[in-house]
Formats: C-alpha cells, sequence, structure tokens
C-alpha cells in the first residue's frame, strides 16, 4: 500500500527551482531514503510534504488524500510527525514537558499526556534526562529528543531529517537501532541523511536527487552503483575510473 | 507541597484580615490598586511572559473594560459591576480584532504592532464624543463610599485571575502556549494550531485586564482616555509589573505588581513627606533604573530569581538555586 505520493512536485524559491518535478511513492512499512549532495532540494522536499512552504506546483497525497494545501499542524494530525536538521528543541522546557507538549496532539488530559510521554521517553531511552532542560542536552540527546516529540504525535509516516549528522560512532549505532525499532513498531519512515553508513544499512529503497531533480531510484545497491549519483557525489572525473 | 499549602493559607488570611486591623483608607487605597495591577500584570503575564508574545498595548483592553463598564453606567443605567463582566467580554471582541491584525506579526514587529494599536484606540476614545464623551471623561456615582468593598472584590479578582491561570497552564492550553514562545516552526510541525492558540491567549488576558479596567472605573468613579488608555501608566506599567516580578511565573507579577505600587507610591509622595518635593519628580527615572537593574541582575524576576536573591542575602553555601524552572507548566 502506497502510504506517501509525491506527485511531479515542484518548488520554485523566485527563479530558482529548488524542487523540480520529483515523484515518488513510500509505501506502508518500509524505510525510504532520500539522498543528493547538499542543496540538492531534501530538506526543501520535507518542508513541501508538511507545507511549512506552499508547494508551487504538482501534489503530495497521503493515505490516497491530496493534502498539498493543508496547514502544517493539519498534516500532523493526520499522521505525518517530522524532525528538523536543525533540531528545535523547546529549549526551556524540560525534556519531558517537550514531549507531554507534543503528545497532546493525540490526547486531551494532562494524565494521558503524560503516560504516553514517559512510555516514549523509555522507548527512545531518554528516561534518564527527563526533568532536565531540552537545552541542556547535547546533540545526540537532542537528536533523539527530536525523533522522541515525533513519535508522540503518534504518527503513520515519520519525517527524520538527518537525524544522524554530527553523531560519534557509537551514537551512530544507536540512532539505526532506535530508527529500526521505529519501523518495526510499524511506523513508516521517510529518511533523508547524509551518512552512507546508516542510510545504506537502513533503507529499503533509496531515493537519489540533485539541483532538485530525481537521478536514481532503487535499492541501497542499485543506487550506490549508479553513474549519475556517483557524479553527483564525486564529481564526472571520478565517475568513470 | 505541603508548605506551600500552609503559606497560601497564612497569606489568604492575613488578606483577608489585613483591612480590618489597620484602619487606614491610604494602606487601603493601595493595595486595592496593587490588586488590580496584579490582575494586569498576571493576564500580560498569560499573554507575554507564557506565550512569548510581548504586548505592549495592553491598554487597549483595560481601557476598553473601564469604558465599558463607565458607558453601561453613564448611557445605559446598568450597574457599572456588570463592566466586571462584560467589559472582559467586550475586551475580547476588542481581542479578536488586534490578535486577527497584530499575529501577521512575530516577536518585536508583534509588539510594536500592538503599541500602534493602544495608541489608536487612545485617540479613538479622545476624538469619539458621542459615545466616551472625549477628554470630559465618564464620571459615575460610587456604589459604596467605605473602600472596604472594594479591597474585597479586588482581592477577589486577583485570586480568581491567578488560579484561573495556574490551572489553564496545567492542561494541554498551557502547554501550548509555553511550545508557541519556544519555538513557533516546531511547535506548528508537533500539530499545533498556534495562529488559534495565541488567540485564545490573547482572548484570556483581554477578558482579565477589561475586568481590571472596569473594577478601575468601578473604584475610581472617573476615567478619561488619557489615563485608561496611557501609554506609560497602563501598557508599560503592565510590563514592568511582569519583568520585576518574573515573567512566566504564576506568583511573579503578583509580587511585581506590590514592589511597582510601593515604589510608584514612595516617589510620587516623596517618601511619604520626608524627601524634598522634586523627589516625587523622579519616579519615572527611579522605573527605569529599576528595570535595567532586574534584566541586568535577576532576568527572570524576583519570583524567577528568588533562590538567587535569598543567597546574595542570606550568603547561604547551599545551593537549592534551580534556575531552569523558567517557563515550566
Amino acid at each position: 500500500m502506497v502510504l506517501l505520493e509525491l506527485k511531479h512536485l515542484v518548488k520554485a524559491f523566485g527563479g530558482l527551482k529548488a524542487v523540480n518535478d520529483v515523484s515518488f511513492q513510500v509505501e506502508k512499512g518500509e524505510i525510504f531514503g532520500l539522498i543528493g549532495p547538499n542543496g540538492s532540494g531534501k530538506t526543501t522536499i520535507f518542508n513541501c510534504i508538511n507545507n511549512f512552504f506552499p508547494i508551487t506546483a504538482g501534489d503530495v497525497l497521503f493515505k490516497g488524500r491530496s493534502i498539498g494545501g493543508l496547514k502544517t499542524y493539519k498534516v500532523c494530525h493526520l499522521g505525518i510527525g517530522r524532525t528538523f536538521q536543525v533540531v528545535k528543541p523547546l529549549a526551556r522546557l524540560s525534556v519531558m514537558d517537550n514531549v507531554i507538549a507534543s503528545a497532546f496532539c493525540r490526547v486531551n488530559t494532562i494524565k494521558e499526556a503524560e503516560a504516553q510521554a514517559e512510555r516514549i521517553l523509555d522507548f527512545t531511552n531518554l528516561t534518564g534526562e527527563a526533568s532536565k532542560p531540552a537545552k541542556s542536552l547535547p546533540i545526540a540527546g537532542r537528536k533523539r529528543l527530536e525523533i522522541a516529540r515525533a513519535l508522540a504525535t503518534r504518527p503513520d509516516l515519520l519525517l527524520l531529517d538527518e537525524t544522524a549528522a554530527g553523531l560519534n560512532p557509537s551514537e551512530l549505532d544507536e540512532a539505526i537501532g532506535l530508527i529500526k525499532k521505529i519501523r518495526d513498531s510499524g511506523i513508516t519512515i521517510l529518511i533523508v541523511e547524509h551518512i552512507m553508513k546508516v542510510i545504506m544499512t537502513i533503507s529499503d529503497r533509496i531515493h537519489a536527487i540533485n539541483f532538485g531533480q530525481t537521478i536514481a531510484e532503487g535499492t541501497p545497491r542499485q543506487v550506490a552503483n549508479n553513474q549519475a549519483v556517483i557524479e553527483a557525489y564525486l564529481g564526472e572525473e571520478y565517475a568513470h575510473s | 507541597m505541603k508548605n506551600k499549602k500552609i503559606g497560601l493559607t497564612v497569606l489568604g488570611i492575613i488578606a483577608i484580615v489585613f483591612p480590618l486591623v489597620i484602619r487606614s483608607d491610604y494602606y487601603l487605597h493601595l493595595l486595592i490598586i496593587a490588586l488590580m495591577w496584579v490582575v494586569i500584570g498576571s493576564s500580560w503575564n498569560l499573554l507575554a511572559g507564557y506565550t512569548g508574545q510581548v504586548s505592549f498595548g495592553h491598554a487597549i483592553f483595560f481601557g476598553t473594560g473601564a469604558y465599558t463598564a463607565g458607558i453601561l453606567a453613564a448611557k445605559l443605567g446598568i450597574s457599572a459591576w456588570w463592566g466586571l463582566v462584560f467589559g472582559g467580554v467586550v475586551s475580547m471582541l476588542v481581542a479578536l480584532f488586534v490578535g486577527w491584525v497584530c499575529f501577521r506579526l512575530r516577536g518585536p514587529y508583534f509588539a510594536l504592532a500592538t503599541l500602534a494599536g493602544g495608541e489608536i484606540i487612545r485617540l479613538v476614545a479622545t476624538n469619539w464624543e458621542s459615545l466616551t464623551e472625549g477628554m470630559v471623561g465618564i464620571l459615575i456615582i460610587q456604589s459604596f463610599r467605605s473602600k472596604l468593598p472594594y479591597y474585597y472584590i479586588a482581592l477577589f479578582l486577583a485570586i480568581f485571575c491567578i488560579y484561573a491561570i495556574a490551572i489553564v497552564m496545567k492542561t494541554k492550553w498551557g502547554y501550548y502556549f509555553v511550545s508557541v514562545r519556544e519555538d513557533q516552526d516546531a511547535a506548528e510541525s508537533l500539530g499545533i494550531n498556534t495562529a488559534l492558540y495565541k488567540n485564545v491567549s490573547l482572548l484570556i488576558s483581554a477578558f482579565f485586564t477589561g475586568s481590571a479596567g472596569a473594577f478601575y472605573m468601578n473604584y475610581m468613579a472617573f476615567i478619561d482616555p488619557q489615563v485608561v488608555f496611557s501609554l506609560h501608566y497602563i501598557s508599560i506599567m503592565a510590563i514592568l509589573v511582569g519583568i520585576v516580578g518574573g515573567v512566566a511565573t504564576i506568583w511573579g507579577p503578583a509580587v511585581g505588581a506590590f514592589i511597582m505600587v510601593g515604589v510608584q507610591e514612595t516617589f510620587r509622595s516623596s517618601f511619604f513627606g520626608v524627601a524634598p518635593k522634586w523627589v516625587s519628580q523622579g519616579h519615572a527615572l527611579v522605573f527605569g533604573l529599576l528595570v535595567i537593574f532586574v534584566i541586568m541582575f535577576m532576568a527572570n524576576g524576583v519570583v524567577g530569581d528568588w533562590s538567587k536573591i535569598r543567597r546574595a542575602i542570606f550568603r547561604k553555601k547551599t545551593s537549592r538555586y534551580k534556575g531552569e524552572e523558567y517557563g515550566t507548566p
């Protein structure tokens, strides 16, 4: 079953087409990787999916329904959670309160929200930091908090924007483990990532873009061996050697 | 927790008994004014401290409440006390419009828009003479000759306002307010309708401020636009009360209100007649210095930085300063 579908998505900033005619489908239950060099439009695609930016042309379908013009918070209520590349914790609130605030997306009483937050902190291994202010967390913790908050909104689809960037090797393994655990709990994941170790090991399928346009799609192995992808990442002179 | 309950009970008893023991109209007047500022400061704090939308125009709601009560009494012959409710409601209607216009802007631009809004409504009230009597002002007849009833009404308003805000801050709304303050974009992506909740916060804030305005009308029996829509006597004073007491704390504005009314009166009366007369001219200067001092040395206000202050005074080594409780609902 197709959970998310991008149909000829175009996002232009003035004359610059940051995303130019990108189409792909994310199947329910898979981890779908989105890769591309810096500035190729990955985060812009995320911002179009949850409507931070209005899309210029094309459409985004979620569970078969067009979500092109919906407000950001409504997209969240429909079941799309997202994390930010540049983490946006509610800095002066405690980790617990951060997650409680997100949990209110689905529940109305403080008791239910607290119970849900506790479960999610446990799931993301943040229970130990629950009472610390979010701004006191190191980067790895903040990235996990981003995930925890997104999970607290009980999404069907989770958009992960470079959640592994800036982590050290052992933290990377933890992050990979967490992402797999989330997938196993039944949540579909669309992930943007630069670190090949992460994207290649966890993705079921990968979609590669450059300058806002699709250059390849397939299994991690297919994409890794694709000429256009190698060109985009290493430059033309390395592509044929 | 238990200490807190005992403390509140003691405070409550003192508040109820105080005017029966100290029978001085002068001190009672100061207390009534301070209690009114507790209401205004607390509601300003809900919007600015908790929700992060700093308003420079709370005189809009104060004045609207006061004029609603005044016009009810002077033109329609309905008791001005109804203004406590209707003043709040009319202020909410005005707030709907203010929010519709000003919430298109963020941060300092929002603050400037509310500042402009306050000046606009003051000029409208000055010139719309058929409704407001303009600079002539509105005069009504006081309901009570004694100050005691006013004291208890103001006390009730203040307690009700603080209690209501404390309750709201423990619910979904409260969490949403602080989320909006911390990061609007993150809040939006977490499913929070930021536009809606900013307006909810503004409406609650406007209701209580309007109610306080209506109380002022009843108590002072005379209003004119220069007083109730005043930028520096109302809008700025609301900010000072909040900042000095401590933004984003439940009790901050209450403490701030008593401090600010105390400082204001001390200087207005030239230290109760002890100092030379020219000292009374200096109260604006002292306000300014006080704010600079608070911002530099205790940015979370008296309540927010209380443990810091206690350490400074008693030089206690054992620190119970948590310091990070800022705005936690």
